[in-house]
C-alpha cells in the first residue's frame, strides 16, 4: 500500500483531473482542482449543477478515480489502490451520505444502523445504540425503510456512517430531498456528531445559508475551484 | 399521428434493448414449439388410427362375427350367400417377418361392398389374376413396404390410404400365409340387403351383428399415451411461458418512465393499452410461426420413438414422418397469442389503470407481493388437499391426470412461501452483516424470481416423478424379464411337420422342450390371448405371480383353473376365484394373476392340455427349450444347419432380453426428451428472470457497493444467490417428484396401462439432476453476475447521479 510522508492534512487532492466519454467527444469535468482538509474541520462544496461536485466527491469517496492528479486520504495515495482497496478505504475511512438516503430496503432500521459498522468489522453496539437515542431512532429500530419520512430515512443513513467512526464524513446534498426546517435539524445533529467524532466533513451543496455554518467554502465553476 | 407517434416511442425501447427482445420471442417460440411439437404428433398419431379404422369401411359398415371372436367356418358364409345374404368374407391376423409384425387382412374381390374398396384390384399390375393366384398381391403403404423390403412376401403394390403395418391380399392367399385353413374372422354386412332373407339366428346362430364403432379401438386405447404427451407439451407450454412473462414483465417495468411520458404528453390510457395490444399481437404471431417450424422439426425428431412406443404399448402404427397439417399452424399460432396476452395480461392491466405519480419502492413492492404469496400459498394448499382427496376417492383416467396438475400446481404455488420460510431461517443462522444482507436481498429478489423458480420446480419434479417412474419401470422389467424368459432357446417351427420333427430331434438334445402354443379370442369384449403352459419346474420357480392361489401349478395342470395377467384381472375386476368364460363357452376359476408389463392385450394361461382341448386347431409351431446356458450357443448353430431355419426363428434368451430392453428404453426416449426440453426451458426462465432483476438491481446494489464491496464481491453474491435458490427449489422438488411418481406408478398406469409398479428411489439420479440444476442456475446467473463485474463505477455512479 503506498504511503506519503506524514501530512497534517486529512485530504489532500493535487491537480486532479476528471473527463467522461461522451457521444460529442470527452467531457472534460474537473480540471486540475487541489484542495486539502484539516482533520475535524468541515468544507462545503458548492457550485452550479454540472459543475463536477459531484464527481468530486466520488473521486474522494474511492467511487471512481481520477484521470490524473493524486488524491492522499489519510495519508494513502487512493488514485493508486486497486478495487479491493479501494472497497476497503470506503469501509472504513470514508463514511457516504446521499441526498437520496440509500438505505438498504430489505434490512430494518437497525440493520442498517449496524451494516457498513459490521462490514468494517467495527461495530460497537453500544456506540450505535447511543446513535440511534441522539438520532431519535429508538423507537424505529425494527421498521423498514420504506415505512419512514424522509427526515428519519436520513438520519438512518447518517446513523448508518457514523457507526463506523470514519475518517471523512462525504455528504451530497444530505438535506436536499428534505424540507427546510427537517433539513435544519439533520445537519445539526450531522455537525454534532461529526463534531464529536472528530471526523472531516467534506459537504456538496447548492445552499449558501447551509454552506456558511461549515468552517470552511469551495466554489466549483466549469469544474475548476474558483 | 398520435398512434404512430406513441408506437414509435413504444417500439424504440427493443431497438435499444435486442437481446430482451430475443428472449421474449425465444421464449414464446420454445413455448409453441413445443406444444406444436405434441400436437403435430398426436395429430399423425390420431390420422393414422383414423386410416386404420377406415380399412375396409370398418368405421361405415357392420360386420358379422362370432361374439368370442373367434374364426369360424368359411362354410357360413357359403350359407349366407346362397340365402340372400350381401356379405363378404374377411380373415385377419398377424404374421411375423423378421422384427417386423403385420397385420394381414384376407378380402374376396369379387363381393366387397364399394365402400370398402380401397385398392383397385383390376387396375394392379397382373389385375386380378395376379391378386387371387399364389404367391398373390400384398397392397401395403409405403411405410409397410419399406418395413416389407427384403422380407420373403407375396409382390407388393403400393396404396397410400392404408394404414402402416397393413397388407390387404387376396382371402385365400391371407388363409395360407396365417395357416389357418378355410376359416374367416368375419363378413362385411353391407346396408342395403334383401328383404326377403332368411333369418341369421337360423342359418349362422353362433354370428352376431357388430355395427361400426363411432370411435377405433385403437383411438380409445392410445388415448392415455396422447394425454400423458399433451400433458408434456402443456407443462413445456406454461415452463415457457414464464420466460415469456419474466421478458414481457421487464419491457413494462422499464418502460413505466415512457408510458408516464406519454400519458402526461396526451396519449389516453385506452390508446396507449390498445398500441401495447398491437405490439404484442405482432411478437405473438411472429413467434407463433418460428415456434410451428421449431415445433414440426422437435416432431420430426420425436416421430420415430413416439411410434415406436405406440407400437410396442398397443400394437398401434404410426408412420415415421410427419406431414403439414394446417390445423397445427392454426393451434400454434393461436396459442402462442393466447400465451402472450395470459403472460402480458397483468402488466397490461396495470398500465390502463396506471397512475401518473407513485413510483415503486422495492421493499413496498416486496411487502405486497408477500400478501399475493399467502393467498398463492392458500391456494397451494387448497390444491394439494384436493389432490389428497383425488387420490382417495378419484377412479378413472381423467381423475389421475386432476391428481397430477392438482399436485403440481399446488406445489408449485406453495414454492415462493416455503422458500421465503427458508430463507428467513438462513437469515436467522447468519452471523455476520453480509449473510444478513445476502438472505434479505434474496428474500427481497423472491417475488421477481418466484415464477422462474416455480417453472424450475415443475421442471424438476416431473424430472424426478418421470425419472423415477421409468428407473422404478425398468428395475421391475428387467427382473420380471428374468423371470418369464427362463429358457434358453426360442424356436420357431415354419410349418405342423416341421415341428413335430423339431420336438423329435430336441427331446434327447435338451433338457425340456416347452411348448409356447397360443390362440386368440374375446372375453367380454376384451381381446386376449390364450395361451398354454406345461407344468414344468421353469414356470413353476420363476413365473411373476402376483398373486396366487397355493395349489395354482396343480389346478392349471390339472385343468381345473386359469391364470390371467394383471392388465386383464383389473380390466374385468377378477379376483382369485372369479370365473372366466373363455372363447367356446369354457369356464374356469382364476387361481393366479402374474405381471405382465408392456403388453397390451390381456391374456390368459391354462394348462397346455387344457388349452389343445379346448382349442384342437391352434398352431403348434413355437416352443422354449431349457438347456445348459453353455451349450445353447452350440445348439442354436446345429438347429440351424440340421433343419435350414432363418436366423430369426431360433433366438436365444440374451437376444430376447436385449430386444426387449431395446424396445423399453425407445418407449421412454420420447419422455427423456421431453424432459431434457423442459428443464432447459426452465433454465432459460431463470436466465430471462435473472436478466430481468438484473436491471432493475442496480439502485440496491450500488449503495451496498459504495459502503465497500467489491464488484467481484457483489458478483459472487449474485452467483450464490442463483444457486442457493435452485438448492433449496431442488429441495422442495424431491417430495413433489416422489409424489407425481406415484401417482404416475400407481394411479395413471393402472389406469392407462393396466398394471401397478413398485416405487423404488434412486438418490443418484436426484444428485446428477441437482448437480445439474445447480449448473443450470449457476450458468443463468453467469450472464448478469459477469456484467456486474465488468461494469464501469460510473454506470453504478449512475445510480447517484439520478438522484437530482
Amino acid at each position: 500500500m503506498p504511503r506519503i510522508k506524514k501530512d497534517r492534512m486529512l485530504l489532500r487532492l493535487h491537480d486532479v483531473s476528471k473527463a467522461f466519454a461522451t457521444s460529442e467527444g470527452p467531457l472534460q469535468v474537473l480540471k486540475n482542482v487541489n484542495l486539502s482538509l484539516e482533520p475535524g474541520k468541515s468544507i462545503a462544496l458548492t457550485g452550479e449543477s454540472g459543475s463536477g461536485k459531484s464527481t468530486l466527491l466520488h473521486l474522494v469517496a474511492g467511487l471512481d478515480t481520477p484521470d490524473s492528479g493524486s488524491i492522499v486520504l489519510n495519508g494513502q495515495n487512493i488514485a493508486a489502490l486497486d478495487d479491493a482497496g479501494l472497497a476497503a478505504l470506503r469501509r472504513g475511512t470514508v463514511g457516504l451520505v446521499f441526498q437520496q438516503f440509500n438505505l438498504i430496503p430489505s434490512l430494518d432500521v437497525a440493520a442498517n444502523l449496524a451494516f457498513q459498522a459490521r462490514l468494517a468489522g467495527r461495530f460497537d453496539p453500544a456506540w450505535t445504540a447511543g446513535l440511534a437515542e441522539r438520532l431519535g431512532l429508538k423507537p424505529f429500530l425494527a421498521r423498514y425503510p420504506e415505512q419512514l419520512s424522509g427526515g428519519q430515512q436520513q438520519r438512518v443513513a447518517i446513523g448508518r456512517t457514523l457507526a463506523v467512526r470514519p475518517r471523512l464524513i462525504l455528504a451530497d446534498e444530505p438535506t436536499g430531498n428534505l424540507d427546510e426546517a427537517t433539513g435544519d435539524a439533520v445537519l445539526d445533529l450531522m455537525l454534532s456528531l461529526q463534531a464529536e467524532t472528530g471526523a472531516s466533513l467534506l459537504m456538496v451543496t447548492h445552499s449558501t445559508r447551509l454552506a456558511a455554518r461549515l468552517d470552511g467554502r469551495v466554489h466549483l465553476r466549469n469544474g475548476r475551484l474558483a | 399521428m398520435m398512434w404512430r407517434s406513441g408506437l414509435a416511442a413504444l417500439l424504440s425501447h427493443w431497438r435499444r434493448k435486442p437481446l430482451q427482445l430475443a428472449m421474449l420471442l425465444l421464449g414464446l417460440s420454445l413455448a409453441t414449439g413445443l406444444w406444436s411439437a405434441v400436437q403435430a404428433i398426436n395429430g399423425e398419431a390420431r390420422a393414422s388410427y383414423a386410416r386404420a379404422a377406415a380399412v375396409l369401411g370398418q368405421d361405415r359398415l357392420a360386420s358379422l362375427a362370432r361374439a368370442d371372436g373367434a374364426r369360424f367356418d368359411q362354410q357360413l358364409f357359403v350359407t349366407l350367400r346362397r340365402n340372400g345374404w350381401l356379405v363378404s368374407p374377411v380373415v385377419e391376423g398377424e404374421k411375423r417377418y423378421g422384427e417386423q409384425r403385420v397385420k394381414i387382412i384376407g378380402i374376396d374381390p369379387l363381393t366387397l361392398p364399394p365402400v370398402a374398396r380401397q385398392i383397385d384390384v383390376m387396375a394392379a399390375e397382373g389385375g386380378l389374376g395376379a391378386f387371387i393366384a399364389p404367391p398373390g398381391l400384398f397392397f401395403v403403404s409405403a411405410e409397410t413396404a419399406r418395413r416389407l423390403a427384403g422380407h420373403a412376401a407375396p409382390p407388393l403394390r403400393i396404396v397410400d390410404s392404408l394404414p402402416a403395418g397393413t397388407a390387404l391380399t387376396d382371402i385365400g392367399i391371407a388363409q395360407d400365409i396365417l395357416g389357418v385353413g378355410p376359416r374367416l374372422s368375419r363378413l362385411l354386412l353391407p346396408p342395403d340387403q334383401l328383404i326377403d332373407r332368411a333369418a341369421l339366428s337360423i342359418l349362422a346362430p353362433e354370428l352376431e351383428v357388430r355395427t361400426p364403432a363411432a370411435e377405433s379401438d385403437l383411438s380409445r386405447l392410445t388415448d392415455s399415451f396422447h394425454l400423458n404427451l399433451t400433458a408434456f407439451g402443456f407443462l413445456a407450454f406454461a415452463v415457457g411461458l414464464f420466460i415469456v412473462h419474466a421478458a414481457i414483465g421487464l419491457a413494462f417495468e422499464q418502460r413505466r418512465p415512457v408510458f408516464r411520458t406519454l400519458r402526461a404528453l396526451g396519449l389516453p390510457a385506452r390508446a396507449l393499452t390498445l398500441l401495447l395490444v398491437a405490439e404484442l399481437s405482432v411478437f405473438a404471431l411472429i413467434a407463433g410461426f418460428a415456434g410451428v417450424v421449431l415445433g414440426y422439426w422437435i416432431a420430426s425428431l420425436l416421430l420415430p420413438d413416439v411410434a415406436a412406443s405406440l407400437r410396442g404399448l398397443y400394437g398401434a402404427e404410426v408412420p415415421g414422418s410427419l406431414s403439414i397439417r394446417p390445423a397445427v399452424w392454426l393451434a400454434g399460432v393461436a396459442i402462442s397469442v393466447a400465451g402472450t396476452f395470459l403472460s402480458a395480461g397483468r402488466g397490461l392491466w396495470q398500465v390502463s389503470r396506471m397512475t401518473l405519480l407513485a413510483p415503486a419502492q422495492p421493499r413496498a413492492w416486496a411487502r405486497a407481493s408477500e400478501r399475493h404469496m399467502r393467498l398463492q400459498a392458500i391456494a397451494g394448499a387448497a390444491l394439494l388437499a384436493g389432490a389428497l382427496l383425488l387420490a382417495h376417492f378419484g377412479t378413472g383416467l381423467a381423475a389421475g391426470f386432476a391428481l397430477l396438475a392438482a399436485m403440481l400446481l399446488g406445489a408449485a404455488l406453495l414454492l415462493p412461501l416455503l422458500l421465503s420460510w427458508l430463507i428467513a431461517g438462513g437469515a436467522r443462522v447468519s452471523s455476520s452483516a453480509l449473510g444478513e444482507w445476502f438472505w434479505a436481498d434474496t428474500r427481497q429478489q423472491l417475488p421477481g424470481l418466484s415464477l422462474a423458480l416455480m417453472a424450475l420446480l415443475l421442471a424438476l419434479a416431473t424430472n424426478i416423478g418421470v425419472g423415477t417412474m421409468v428407473s422404478s419401470f425398468r428395475l421391475t422389467f428387467v427382473g420380471w424379464l428374468d423371470q418369464r424368459l427362463t429358457s434358453e432357446l426360442y424356436v420357431t417351427a415354419r410349418t405342423e411337420e416341421e415341428a413335430a420333427a423339431l420336438r423329435n430331434w430336441l427331446s434327447p438334445r435338451s433338457d425340456a422342450v416347452l411348448p409356447i402354443w397360443s390362440t386368440e379370442g374375446q372375453i367380454a369384449n376384451q381381446q386376449v390371448q390364450i395361451f398354454g403352459i406345461l407344468d414344468h419346474a421353469t414356470y413353476r420357480e420363476k413365473w411373476p405371480l402376483l398373486t396366487a392361489d397355493p395349489q395354482v401349478w396343480d389346478f392349471v395342470a390339472q385343468g381345473k383353473a386359469l391364470m390371467v395377467n394383471e392388465q386383464l384381472a383389473r380390466r374385468l375386476s377378477l379376483r382369485l376365484g372369479a370365473d372366466v368364460t373363455l372363447p367356446g363357452g369354457h369356464r374356469l376359476p382364476v387361481a393366479g394373476i402374474f405381471s405382465d408389463y408392456g403388453n397390451p392385450k390381456g391374456q390368459v394361461i391354462l394348462g397346455n392340455d387344457t388349452l389343445v382341448r379346448f382349442y384342437p386347431d391352434i398352431g403348434r409351431l413355437r416352443y422354449a427349450v431349457r438347456i445348459d446356458p453353455e451349450k445353447a450357443g452350440k445348439l442354436r448353430e446345429d438347429l440351424l444347419t440340421a433343419f435350414g431355419l432363418p436366423a430369426q426363428n431360433v433366438v436365444d434368451q440374451a437376444s430376447i432380453k436385449s430386444f426387449s430392453l431395446k424396445i423399453f428404453e425407445r418407449t421412454f426416449a420420447v419422455t427423456a426428451a421431453l424432459n431434457v426440453l423442459t428443464l432447459a426451458v426452465a433454465g432459460l426462465a431463470i436466465l430471462s428472470s435473472l436478466l430481468t432483476l438484473a436491471g432493475m438491481r442496480l439502485p440496491q446494489l450500488a449503495p451496498v457497493w459504495a459502503m465497500g464491496l467489491t464488484r467481484r464481491h457483489l458478483a459472487a453474491l449474485e452467483l450464490a444467490r442463483s444457486v442457493s435458490l435452485a438448492a433449496l427449489t431442488l429441495l422442495l422438488a424431491i417430495p413433489a417428484g416422489l409424489g407425481l411418481a406415484w401417482v404416475l406408478l400407481a394411479v395413471i398406469n393402472v389406469e392407462a396401462f393396466g398394471w401397478r409398479l413398485p416405487l423404488y428411489v434412486f438418490p443418484a439420479d436426484w444428485a446428477l439432476l441437482g448437480a445439474l440444476s445447480l449448473a443450470a442456475a449457476g450458468a443463468a446467473a453467469l450472464l448478469p453476475a459477469l456484467r456486474l463485474l465488468n461494469l464501469r463505477p460510473a454506470v453504478l455512479l449512475k445510480v447517484f447521479a439520478h438522484e437530482r
